[in-house]
């Protein structure tokens, strides 16, 4: 077996087996915890159409705050956006998707997406600067921050290098990519890349206890 | 010459010539040895961890956007002030104790056990820092509710005997005499019966049923008792069978400023009590944010099920009976701004019945720039007002208010909660300001047309 073929078998079986596992451990977790009734006189509407509500508009900054925040904003959207662009609309990755799922989608010319990979990995550096400079960041940040951005940009750097293909062989490169890959999905429900799931949690209980209220949100 | 900063003296002793940092008071109550303290804070930490907090908890991005959201943050730029931070012991006692991974933080050495120095700094970030606000709450890109976990936070806190003593010790006279101020049941029917006289208005006292019970805050009866008399003539003019009660009046709950949850539970016990010995429909609180929160959304938990009447802010009560035809307002001829009362707005949900009132009363109402639900706090909520050596801090960040009030440039400025009204006050005699803060019952009360209800 060589470095590709471990990649694209057991290691991707073994780190996706390791994101589901770890992530209805985390889910479970803390849905286990439970939660006392409220009993107080709700105001408005605080079940499901509240949760998804708030799942939809806290990603959008409230008029206030859109000065002090839009720097990380605008780079956090574009991270996001250049992610999502990059995983499912590249067309090797569609292809790789339709050998597993059997559906397929149409993808984004190879130039645009290794156009939109590249202002991702700015965005990324962009947050990276930030937090390391910033000193309410440098107080608040962990290794977890710092590692979960390192194994993110892992495989959109490794991507971005197969075509280049420079110093290794493709074969070679591709493996480096998929074993990032699995890297990432690997670490993905431990630490704060667990928001990719956590996100519907917190908003959803904000939307649900604060619309319940009548109280903004 | 220049002037050294009075704050900081200089230490003579040292080697080379310095300021002596000033000296920071972590106050401790109780005789219980360091690991008991963080034995009580870690144990009552954990009792507020449920699916809510869990997820906040684990679903921070450290984004560190609440920091910009927060006034003393934006006032001193000072990091440690960054909201998230003020939880982080309480974050780290998650994740080490009940997290989904606590095993492997314990195991690893990940998170470090909380230690009582720790906890001692993060007395001036949980209590002096924090007004509860909640403004953070709107920014965090995850939708966490910091606030809320400050306030959790406070219980392991109070019960580790780590509080600010004047909070403590405000919130043990509540717990002692049923009031913050030592307002005694015959003190307040003394002074019932002096606004009485002075106002030439029936207050009915201790009737055995009535339809609303109306509450007190100990502030208003102490340094604003002119609330009293317009609460009686508003209620009156409506033609409700109402009363005040000497066995159920302090609406203010210090049990939940200061962490204290059986104190709560007992203060707003006290009043459900009450209202329902006289078969009350109707609770309605005083001009007090944190009274709005302590019984409007938290008094049926505290009860054990759902209460067996409703509760009001006043302004809530104005502006249905005004809605409604119960009572009727002269047109006020000046321009007004409206400061809102976090817990009552922000976080209570009831921004829109102040500005009802105002339409009625017509004043030409001019809305603060990011005001509403967006308010800057007063400084003073969560009982910051009380702690005497946050005083330097809460006037720094009232700074960001005073401009918020004066870019309006209305000739008056309203709100509905006596522990704003105290803190505008103090920091209007501090800062030697224009404006004075004055109350939006008190303005209805006034104007209001008598007879034509």
């Amino acid at each position: 077996m060589d470095l590709l073929e471990f990649a694209r078998g057991p290691a991707l079986q073994f780190a996706a087996l390791v994101l589901v596992a770890g992530t209805l451990w985390r889910i479970v977790g803390i849905a286990f915890l439970g939660k006392k009734p409220d009993y107080s006189e709700p105001r408005g509407p605080g079940g499901l159409g509240a949760a998804l509500k708030v799942i939809w508009t806290r990603a959008f900054t409230a008029e206030p705050f859109k000065k002090a925040t839009l720097y990380p904003k605008i780079m956090a959207y574009v991270m996001h956006i250049g992610l999502f662009a990059t995983i499912f609309l590249f067309t090797p990755h569609i292809v790789f998707f339709e050998g597993w799922m059997g559906l397929d989608w149409p993808g984004l010319p190879n130039n645009v997406i290794y156009f939109i990979g590249v202002a991702t990995v700015v965005s990324g550096f962009a947050l990276i600067i930030r937090r390391a400079t910033s000193p309410v960041l440098k107080l608040i940040s962990n290794f977890d921050d710092y590692f979960s951005w390192f194994v993110t940009m892992l495989p959109l750097v490794t991507g971005l290098l197969i075509p280049v293909r420079a110093l290794f062989r493709y074969e070679d490169l591709l493996a480096i990519h998929i074993l990032s890959v699995a890297l990432l999905l690997i670490w993905l429900p431990f630490g704060k890349l667990g928001h990719t799931f956590l996100v519907f949690m917190t908003r959803g209980t904000t939307g649900m206890v604060f619309e319940r209220r009548g109280a903004k949100t | 010459m220049t002037t050294v900063d009075g704050r900081h003296t200089i230490d003579r002793e040292a080697e080379r010539i310095a300021y002596k940092p000033p000296e920071v008071r972590h106050d401790k109550q109780g005789d219980m040895s360091t690991e008991e303290r963080v034995e009580m804070a870690m144990r009552h930490f954990v009792k507020n961890f449920n699916t809510q907090t869990a997820s906040y908890l684990d679903g921070c991005l450290h984004c560190g956007m609440c920091a910009d959201a927060c006034h003393y943050h934006v006032r001193t730029d000072d990091p440690r002030y960054t909201p998230i931070w003020k939880i982080e012991l309480f974050k780290q006692a998650y994740k080490r104790e009940v997290g989904p991974f606590a095993f492997f933080y314990r195991l690893f050495g990940f998170k470090k056990k909380v230690t009582v120095e720790q906890l001692e700094e993060w007395q001036h970030l949980l209590y002096d820092s924090c007004t509860v606000c909640g403004r953070c709450s709107l920014v965090c890109p995850m939708g966490i509710d910091i606030a809320g976990m400050v306030s959790m936070a406070r219980h392991g806190m109070f019960k580790a005997g780590l509080i600010p003593h004047e909070l403590h010790e405000t919130a043990k006279k509540a717990a002692e005499t049923g009031s913050p101020l030592g307002v005694t049941p015959e003190k307040f029917e003394e002074r019932l019966e002096w606004m009485a006289d002075e106002h030439e208005v029936d207050i009915p006292l201790n009737v055995e049923k009535a339809d609303v019970l109306a509450v007190m805050s100990s502030i208003e009866i102490q340094k604003y008792p002119e609330s009293m008399a317009a609460t009686a003539k508003i209620l009156n003019a409506a033609g409700e069978s109402w009363t005040f009660r000497t066995d159920g009046y302090e609406a203010t709950n210090f049990g939940m400023l200061s962490g204290n949850v059986e104190w709560q539970k007992e203060a707003s016990m006290k009043l459900i009590d009450t209202a329902i010995k006289i078969g009350a429909k109707r609770l309605v609180l005083p001009e007090c944010g944190h009274a709005y929160m302590a019984m409007r959304w938290m008094g049926a938990n505290m009860y054990g099920k759902p209460l067996p009447f409703t509760v009001q802010h006043i302004s809530e009560y104005l502006a249905e009976a005004l809605n409604e035809g119960r009572i009727k307002v002269r047109k006020v001829d000046k321009s007004v701004t409206y400061h809102d009362p976090c817990q009552v707005s922000r976080r209570g949900g009831a921004t829109q019945a102040a500005r009802d009132v105002l339409k009625h009363l017509g004043v030409d109402f001019r809305e603060m720039p990011n005001g509403g639900d967006y308010n800057w706090c007063c400084g003073g909520g969560g009982g910051v007002v009380t702690i005497k050596r946050a005083d330097e801090l809460r006037h720094r960040v009232f700074k960001l208010k005073m401009d918020q009030v004066e870019s309006t440039e209305a000739d008056e400025l309203l709100s509905s909660c006596a522990n704003c009204r105290q803190s505008f006050d103090d920091s209007q005699q501090h800062f030697n300001w224009s404006y004075k803060m004055g109350s939006l019952l008190e303005t209805v009360a006034e104007n209001l047309e008598e007879g034509k209800a």
